[in-house]
Parts: structure tokens; C-alpha cells; sequence
């Protein structure tokens, strides 16, 4: 197991597991998103290329409504 | 009949053409059913939007794009609630891995109380943002001067406060607004603060380009009418800038002739 933070909050993940799996586990629409992984954007095509490591921090952001 | 000989008015942001002048706010608003229900009855083809942290808890929140979709209206992301360029920069370019939106609306905020712009992070977010092929449209001050900064650091749209944000107090200073206008060569929309229709059509009468309201169509008793309110009133300060205004007379002049009386 690997732990990381998502989005603020500490997550044990299996090792191996790719930021495409995460959103997956998640239930989130990859199209949806934008991920920074570490402080670096990853671009959507790296998705299931990434894999995630203990102690990563991921940021997966999305559009609210606002002014 | 008549509104087919009158010239068309086309309002150009950044290369798009907008059939509205008016761009609206998506925040606020009660849930995601009456943001639908105003942005519609606006007429707005813009909206402004917020990147934050998707909430991994609540798997089955709702998500703005399900109520208004992208593919029909134009996303601007905004960078609201960034206190400095850094902050601003990072929400701009997750934004646009989002969904390959070019053009953004730039805010950097400076004090929490009045949340009046930080124009020196703006400027300066604005000239990293126009290197990296940003289309960027800025919220600011009603100083002309640092407009025509922000104008040739190659803002795409200026974006005067009317004044604070959320306020409602309406256009506070029209002198500075109306140099802005007048100096300008890219749109002049003018961004917060706008209280009620007649405050948009003021803004419009002046010869601003567009205005951005948000608080006061959501903030309404009634958000769905009230966006039509805004709808017309944007419409119509647009024909009266553009028929050109009678001149003021100190006396009166009758509407009918005198020849014929009886």
C-alpha cells in the first residue's frame, strides 16, 4: 500500500495504481478533470501512464459555478 | 421589419463572436437548476466559472457542466479567490488542461474586505499569461492608466470594476469608466458591482462593450426574471449608445405642431 494526499486528503492506494485507475476508484470523468501531481499539470494523456508513489500529493480540480 | 434595416451589431472577444453583450456569473445561485434556468433566460452565451478541488467524498454531487454544457455556451474560467499571481497562474493553467480553454478571465485579488484588484500581480499575471498564448480578460480598477498598461500587455478585454465586487452599489465613478472607453481599443466590459437592470444599462449607454453580472441576477428575489431584466436592459442601453442620444434642453420644446391649431 502507498500512501497519498488527495486533494488535502491522506488515501492508502494499491501499489501500481496509475492516476487514470484513482479517478476510476473514484467514480470521476477523467474529461472532467485537471490534475496536478506533485505541483506539475499532468496532461490528460499521461493519465494511464502516471503512477502514483508513496507520498504523492495529487490535485484533481474541476469547473463550479462562479463570478 | 424595422430591425432587419438596421445595421447588425456583432460583439468580438478575443476572435469569438458573442450574440449577447452580456456575461453572466454562474455563482451564487440556489443549485445548478436555477443557474441553468438564468443563464438561459439571459440570453448570455459567456459564463464565468471557478476551477476548485472536485470533492472525492460526495461521489454523486452534482457538477456544473451536467446543467450547462460546454459544447453550448462558452466556458471563462475565472481565477476568483487568488490573492496573487502565483495562485492566479496555476488556476489558469489547470483550466485550460481541462478542456483546452484559451480564454480566461484574470482576477488577482488584493485586500479580502473590499476584494478590490491587485493591480501589480495583475499585470504582471497578465504579461506571463499573454506569452503562453493565453487570451486573457481582466478585471481592474477604473484607473485608465493601468487599463492601457493591461491593454498593451495584450489583455484581450478590459474589465473595469463598477465597484466591489458583490455590492451592488452600481457605477461609481462613470468619469473613469467613460476614459477607459474612450481610450480602449479592445472590449471595455464592465465587471462587478452592477446592482440592478438600469445600472447595465447605464454601462452600456456610456458605450461600454459588454457587462459581466453575477450577484445581481443571482442575489434576486426572482434570479430567472431578473436575468431577463438584464437581458433587456443590456439590449436596449446597446440601441440607445448606438442611435446617439438627443441633446439636453433647459426648456421645453412641444412634441406637436403649433401650425393647425385650433
Amino acid at each position: 500500500m502507498a500512501k497519498i494526499q488527495l486533494n488535502g486528503k491522506k488515501i492508502s492506494i494499491k501499489p501500481k495504481t496509475t492516476i487514470l485507475v484513482l479517478l476510476k476508484k473514484f467514480k470521476l470523468n477523467n474529461k472532467k478533470v485537471a490534475i496536478e501531481h506533485n505541483g506539475i499539470i499532468v496532461p490528460k494523456s499521461n493519465f494511464k501512464k502516471k503512477y502514483l508513489k508513496n507520498n504523492d500529493k495529487l490535485e484533481v480540480v474541476h469547473f463550479i459555478g462562479g463570478g | 421589419m424595422e430591425e432587419g434595416r438596421l445595421k447588425k451589431d456583432v460583439f468580438i472577444v478575443a476572435n469569438k463572436k458573442l450574440k449577447s453583450r452580456l456575461i453572466v456569473g454562474t455563482g451564487k445561485y440556489k443549485d445548478f437548476k436555477e443557474t441553468a434556468l438564468a443563464v438561459k433566460e439571459s440570453g448570455a452565451d459567456m459564463v464565468t466559472v471557478a476551477v476548485r478541488r472536485v470533492n472525492i467524498l460526495d461521489k454523486r454531487k452534482p457538477i456544473l457542466t451536467d446543467y450547462l454544457s460546454p459544447k453550448k455556451i462558452t466556458y471563462l474560467p475565472n481565477t476568483a479567490g487568488c490573492f496573487n499571481s502565483k495562485d492566479a497562474l496555476r488556476t489558469l493553467r489547470l483550466a485550460r488542461e481541462m478542456g483546452g480553454w484559451k480564454l480566461v478571465k484574470l482576477e488577482v485579488l488584493g485586500d479580502k474586505k473590499t476584494l478590490y484588484p491587485n493591480m501589480i500581480e495583475t499585470l504582471k499575471s497578465t504579461k506571463v499569461l499573454v506569452k503562453e498564448g493565453f487570451k486573457v480578460m481582466v478585471y481592474c480598477t477604473d484607473d485608465p492608466l493601468l487599463a492601457k498598461k493591461l491593454e498593451d500587455s495584450g489583455a484581450s478585454a478590459i474589465m473595469p470594476l463598477a465597484s466591489p465586487i458583490g455590492s451592488g452599489l452600481g457605477i461609481q465613478n462613470k468619469v473613469n469608466i467613460s476614459l477607459i472607453i474612450k481610450q480602449s481599443k479592445v472590449p471595455v466590459i464592465v465587471d462587478a458591482g452592477i446592482g440592478t437592470a438600469s445600472d447595465a444599462t447605464i454601462a452600456m449607454e456610456m458605450g461600454c462593450d459588454g457587462v459581466l453580472i453575477n450577484s445581481a441576477i443571482a442575489n434576486a428575489k426572482n434570479p430567472i426574471r431578473m436575468a431577463r431584466a438584464f437581458k433587456n436592459a443590456v439590449i436596449s442601453g446597446r440601441d440607445s449608445y448606438l442611435s446617439g442620444r438627443m441633446k439636453k434642453n433647459f426648456f421645453a420644446s412641444p412634441s406637436s405642431p403649433r401650425r393647425g391649431l385650433i
